[in-house]
């Protein structure tokens, strides 16, 4: 420590500060949020490499899938691209959890509620990062895509459209992360159930077309998971063209997923955030 | 508006805490602490310092009782009460990832200062702290010393008039304490701020302290300057070593003239000083004329730990291990106690 007579830095009365509006703190903790996204590779590696993994496995190991009746394309890596666009948003849901979660196990989220910082803020800003790694993986899962060899047949107008639902699936994950973690307020609480959202992933139409699906339990539980619906909604931008009803489910369980998860992590922020 | 012009900077009313499931982490507190005043709250780990500190910081509400921080209420006026203080809680909650410059700058950003002064604060408190030169290095690399002293600076960004350090000096390296040490002393007496001290380190409140608050089992059992706190328990001792292994017998006849000696089997011999140390030049007198030639003559003046040992029937060093953690923070706790 220097050792010289410091010059006062106390020249403010502290009470007489204004606290900043709602936009600026949601900006502040955002950028926060985005930089501690954006140096840990390993955040940004990990959620590109093992989704495509999976896409390179599945679209040439499944490619026969394609001669069955009825099936909707003669590309199964076509079919099988809106796949990644779901398992990034898992590893989205779990990087917001975990980051979230040693905030609070580190006592930062403390020496946050100890500003004039509002739960929202707090809570939409930390999204913030996540919404960047959610941006960053659906461009490289659809980059990757096209130079595979993949043809979205609505176009680049279909493309922005798929990002859009992408981001939007990947906000509602997000927030189902921080809920987690506000919930339980560990990082293991959070990673414990990245396992379980893979199952509920892969009990979907991930695979098969729902109508193609033999089994009957099978068929029923992707007909009632809405993960179903999320992949539907993308994978019509890819091989069907605009399908109103596939986007509108899409659009229609992602926006409602995102209500629930984010009202929900609301709710835990509220309780969390204690202060008198 | 304030709830009272007390002249008090921190005034406590009997503030209970209970936890559920759980024991009373305090357990009826009063204390009063002056502007400009360093308080040392002083106790073992899960005496309720660190309980103390939360309620104080409107980060935890109390199970009854009331308290007001810089005549704010800390129940009724909880945004004031933050507006008002800083706080460095225990562990330097920091985020690796960031610099210690961008750490300040989100401080600065939450706690509204505007934006052309937030650079100027940031490199003005990095200057203070000696942290300029590591300023735009990430915290993950910081020392344990480096980073006390930037959540210290972090504390100070929006010019807090009373400042609660919870056990800030944990785990540092003797030369970062006395470091510490030093800024916080320059923080109370050349800048009148009110300092809240919670430490488990008697040097620690000794030497910076104003008053001590020792705290055990929830309940405060001692209060007062260090200085009345080691009077309030007794009179010092001298002990005396005598050069040969059977001179010990000669001592303690000689000793018995000023008190009750105690033979300490290494062949000296202590006894209390009721007269306090102006005794002292009396028994070295007596030993010259006696022509007791001694190895060593000790002063011993009671230690906040003797005064800790009177009041609770324990030692405070080494208690530490012995104890049951506090509860953790709120915001650590999950769902639990509330």
């Amino acid at each position: 420590m220097s050792r010289r007579r410091p010059r006062p830095v106390v020249v403010v009365d502290a009470e007489s500060t204004n606290p900043p509006g709602l936009l600026e703190q949601i900006a502040a903790v955002g950028r926060r949020s985005v930089t501690r996204t954006l140096r840990q590779r390993a955040l940004l590696v990990f959620p590109l490499v093992f989704p495509l993994i999976l896409f390179a496995i599945n679209g040439s190991s499944l490619s026969a899938a394609t001669k069955i009746p009825g099936f909707p394309t003669n590309s199964y890596r076509a079919f099988a691209l809106a796949l990644p666009f779901i398992q990034g948003s898992l590893f989205v849901a779990v990087t917001t959890g975990t980051d979230l979660a040693r905030d609070i196990e580190t006592g930062f989220f403390n020496r946050l509620a100890l500003t004039p910082l509002q739960g929202p803020a707090l809570l939409l800003g930390q999204l913030g990062g996540s919404l960047v790694l959610a941006c960053i993986q659906a461009v490289v899962y659809l980059l990757v895509g096209l130079a595979t060899g993949v043809v979205i047949v609505t176009g680049v107008g279909g493309a922005f459209v798929l990002l859009a639902l992408a981001i939007l699936i990947a906000f509602a994950f997000g927030s189902l992360g921080a809920l987690l973690a506000l919930r339980f307020g560990t990082g293991e609480a959070v990673q414990g159930i990245f396992p379980l959202l893979f199952v509920t992933v892969f009990l979907s139409s991930s695979s098969l077309p729902r109508n193609l699906i033999k089994v009957t339990w099978f068929r029923d539980v992707a007909t009632y998971n809405p993960v179903s619906y999320l992949i539907e909604g993308i994978r019509s931008l890819i091989i069907t063209g605009w399908d109103g009803q596939a986007l509108a489910l899409g659009f229609g369980f992602a926006v409602l997923l995102l209500v629930i998860t984010l009202g929900l992590a609301s709710a835990a922020m509220r309780t969390r955030l204690v202060r008198t | 508006m304030r709830v009272s012009n007390a002249i008090s900077a921190i005034e406590v009313e009997q503030l209970v805490r209970e936890f559920r499931k759980g024991p009373r982490a305090v357990d009826g507190i009063d204390l009063a602490v002056s502007p400009g005043e360093i308080y040392g709250f002083l106790g073992p780990n899960g005496a309720g310092k660190s309980t103390t500190v939360l309620m104080l910081t409107t980060l935890l509400p109390p199970t009854s009782g009331r308290a007001s921080v810089g005549g704010f209420d800390i129940v009724k006026q909880g945004a004031q009460v933050r507006a008002t203080i800083g706080a460095a809680l225990q562990e330097a909650a920091l985020d690796p990832i960031l610099t210690g410059r961008e750490h300040l700058l989100l401080q600065a950003t939450l706690q509204g200062i505007g934006k052309a002064e937030r650079k100027e604060r940031a490199d003005a408190l990095l200057d203070r702290v000696g942290l300029s030169l590591a300023a735009d290095r990430r915290v993950g690399g910081y020392s344990g010393g480096m980073k006390r002293r930037l959540d210290l600076a972090l504390a100070l960004v929006h010019g807090p008039r009373i400042l609660f350090l919870d056990e800030p000096t944990t785990g540092l390296d003797p030369q970062s304490r006395a470091a510490l040490w030093e800024e916080v002393a320059r923080l109370a007496h050349d800048e009148g701020m009110t300092v809240f001290l919670t430490t488990q380190y008697l040097e620690e409140a000794d030497v910076l302290a104003d008053r001590v608050g020792i705290i055990d089992h929830g309940k405060i059992v001692a209060e007062g300057t260090p200085a009345q706190l080691k009077a309030e328990i007794g009179s010092p001792s001298v002990e005396v070593s005598a050069v040969d292994a059977d001179g010990g017998e000669r001592l303690a006849e000689l000793l018995a003239g000023f008190g009750t000696p105690s033979r300490n089997g290494r062949g000296s011999v202590t006894v209390q000083l009721p007269g306090g140390e102006a005794q002292l030049a009396e028994i070295v007198r007596a030993l010259d004329h006696a022509d007791l030639r001694v190895a060593s003559l000790q002063l011993h003046q009671p230690s906040l730990d003797d005064v800790f040992l009177a009041k609770t029937g324990r030692k405070l060093e080494g208690t530490a291990d012995e104890q049951a953690d506090e509860p953790p923070a709120p915001a650590a706790r999950g769902r639990r106690g509330r």
